[in-house]
């Protein structure tokens, strides 16, 4: 691309425009433009000659606006008549609709303390509606005890199937594991008194009362929690959600309910499986590290264990099924009508699900031992 | 770009393509050239494979036999650094717009400068903006796609197509969605980037009004036939063609 500038006798600025122009070689430079037009005395109009142009694109058209511009302020007219048909036409065209000054966004950085506030109002809004969801999740609940909720069974068969059965795999990998775990962990103290055969004690209460519930319930956040709320948060940028809403159907019913049931009825069993499953993955490294005879292992388990622990594990793991739910449903619903809201939805229905299933862990946990549990 | 509207050289070549999902055919034996400068229309009931040719010419999915020919280059026997270099000269505008939600308009049209230029920030923020206002958008840089109308952001989606002066435009149903005025604006706008550009513009589209209005050269599916039964001039179809499928389609069903 070339651009000279030749001052007529008549006052006249005349840009000879040359080559090719394309946007793979960059924008030609300004400067000189500007030192022309501000030059004095100024240029009485600018006129064009594009005799010796071959081919153009964006980068030409990007020039002459920003020459226009120049000219506006400058107030000197512009004889468009020497430039190619096209360009004329596009120029027209960005130009046609005026900029809207209003519709510019307001730049520059909020006070801090409207920012503060903001965020307080934002918080107290969020919490009631969490609280209005929780609300309407009850009432839904109290619906079906009474036998009037409308839901499809089968919506809740294959949901029941997809965080259940098909759970198993990553609950066997994650517990076998942990097992495995917490018994190392206890070998290296306890082989130190004599005592490993309390591994198999440690191992069972462990994961019964603990581990098996906590670790169930956070692979169920991330593999389900997540799911439901990018399910339901795509379902509400499709406006599948209103669709069921002028049908007179609740999607709380329809929806939210089933996932509930389905997490609350299997997260239980699944605690249950994971629970086995540990203590299996403790035995393995009894019996390989500590030298425990498997029958031993056993035993020692049996007499650790009774039926009040594995209690204490499974209504902790009711209860994480349906915080869990709860969170996915929730910040599904709560999702906006794009693609990256549906993101943010399954990774803030990850965080309260697992910051939820901690916070609950531990108010429990000060119960049971208030009841003696 | 030079204004080649007077040489009719052929641009894009279709021949014998054959499209099937899985085991399902959805097109077979299609053939036709769009040459240079031309609108070309694919035309056709809901479901006849109309949005199913596009991804075959832009190459998203493979033809299951026959050929997609770029100035005579076969698309698919190019490899993918060749095929890539094809792709850097279309511009496509998706059936929804299909802007990233997570960026602003000046982004959405700015990466494609990002990616294939080595044009510095500020010249790529001074393309954007002459990009939008284009599209009639001067001022909305700062907006996010869920921020705005439906018709302006088929317009962003336009700017964003245009980013890199490409020399084949592709519309999935521009005029969908939108009102009479904005359906006939976005026309008048092919119609004006054909005419200054001299881009090639291949849009799928049912919108009889936009047909008759840019169209110089299309091609109709037929869904039962699953092939095409007639190729040229839209104006002279609707004259000229004895098929009743294609002279109701063309007159809302108003003809028989």
């Amino acid at each position: 691309m070339n651009i000279r500038f030749d001052r007529e006798p008549d006052n006249t600025l005349v840009v000879r425009i040359g080559g090719d122009w394309s946007i793979a070689d960059g924008l030609p430079s300004t400067d000189e433009l500007k030192r022309q037009i501000g030059s004095k005395p100024a240029p009485g109009r600018v006129a064009f000659d594009t005799s010796e142009l071959a081919c153009w694109d964006s980068s030409l058209l990007a020039f002459l606006v920003k020459l226009t511009d120049c000219c506006m302020q400058e107030s000197i007219l512009i004889a468009k008549q020497g430039l190619p048909e096209g360009v004329v036409k596009l120029l027209d065209l960005a130009a046609a609709v005026p900029e809207k000054k209003d519709a510019r966004k307001h730049g520059g950085s909020t006070p801090f303390l409207s920012r503060v506030g903001e965020a307080a109002l934002n918080a107290g809004q969020s919490t009631g509606e969490m609280l209005a969801f929780i609300g309407e999740a009850f009432v839904a609940l109290i619906k079906l005890i009474r036998g009037r909720a409308r839901f499809r069974r089968s919506d809740l068969f294959l949901l029941i199937q997809e965080c259940g059965a098909q759970a198993l795999p990553i609950v066997t990998l994650i517990s076998v594991l942990v097992g495995l775990i917490l018994a190392f962990v206890g070998a290296v103290e306890l082989r130190l008194f004599g005592a490993q055969i309390y591994v198999a004690d440690l191992v069972g209460i462990g994961m019964a009362r603990e581990m098996g519930a906590m670790m169930t319930a956070i692979v169920m956040a991330g593999r389900t929690g997540a799911a439901f709320a990018a399910q339901l948060g795509t379902m509400e940028v499709n406006e599948e959600i209103d669709a069921l809403k002028t049908l007179g159907i609740s999607p709380m019913e329809f929806l939210v309910l089933p996932r509930m049931l389905a997490l609350v009825l299997m997260l239980p069993l699944l605690c249950l499986y994971a629970d086995l499953m540990g203590i299996l993955g403790g035995g393995i490294m009894g019996v390989d590290l500590l030298d425990i005879s498997p029958t031993q292992y056993f035993n020692e388990t049996i007499l650790a264990l009774n039926l009040t622990q594995f209690a204490v594990g499974l209504i902790k793991a009711g209860v994480f099924g349906v915080l869990v739910a709860l969170s996915g449903c929730l910040r599904g619903m709560q999702c906006g009508r794009s693609a990256s809201a549906v993101g943010e939805a399954a990774t803030s229905a990850v965080v309260t699900a697992i910051v939820s299933i901690i916070v609950s862990d531990a108010i429990l946990t000060v119960i049971y031992d208030r009841i003696g549990m | 770009m030079e204004n080649q509207l007077s040489k009719k050289e052929a641009c894009i070549e279709v021949r014998d393509l054959t499209m099937e999902y899985g085991s399902f055919v959805i097109q077979r034996n299609l053939s036709f050239t769009v040459n240079r400068g031309d609108i070309f229309v694919i035309m056709g009931e809901s479901g006849c494979g109309k949005s199913t040719l596009l991804r075959h010419m832009v190459g998203l999915k493979e033809p299951a036999s026959g050929l997609v020919l770029y100035d005579g280059a076969s698309f698919w026997d190019c490899d993918l650094p060749g095929r890539r270099t094809l792709m850097r000269r279309f511009g496509i505008l998706y059936q929804s717009g299909a802007l990233w939600s997570s960026m602003t308009l000046a982004e959405n049209v700015a990466l494609p400068l990002g990616e294939y230029t080595s044009l510095s920030p500020v010249e790529i923020k001074e393309l954007v903006s002459l990009k939008l206002s284009l599209a009639g958008l001067a001022g909305f840089e700062e907006f996010y796609p869920s921020e705005i109308s439906g018709g302006m952001r088929k317009r962003a989606a336009l700017a964003r197509a245009m980013a890199l002066d490409p020399d084949i435009l592709f519309f999935d149903e521009p005029s969908a969605g939108l009102d009479p005025i904005s359906a006939r604006r976005l026309d008048e706008l092919i119609l004006e980037l054909r005419d200054s550009l001299g881009a090639t513009i291949v849009v799928v589209t049912h919108e009889l009004a936009s047909i008759f209005a840019i169209a110089n050269n299309s091609v109709f599916l037929d869904a039962d036939a699953r092939t095409m039964t007639a190729v040229g001039d839209p104006h002279r179809l609707l004259h000229e063609s004895n098929d009743p499928k294609i002279r109701s389609f063309l007159t809302r069903g108003e003809s028989n």
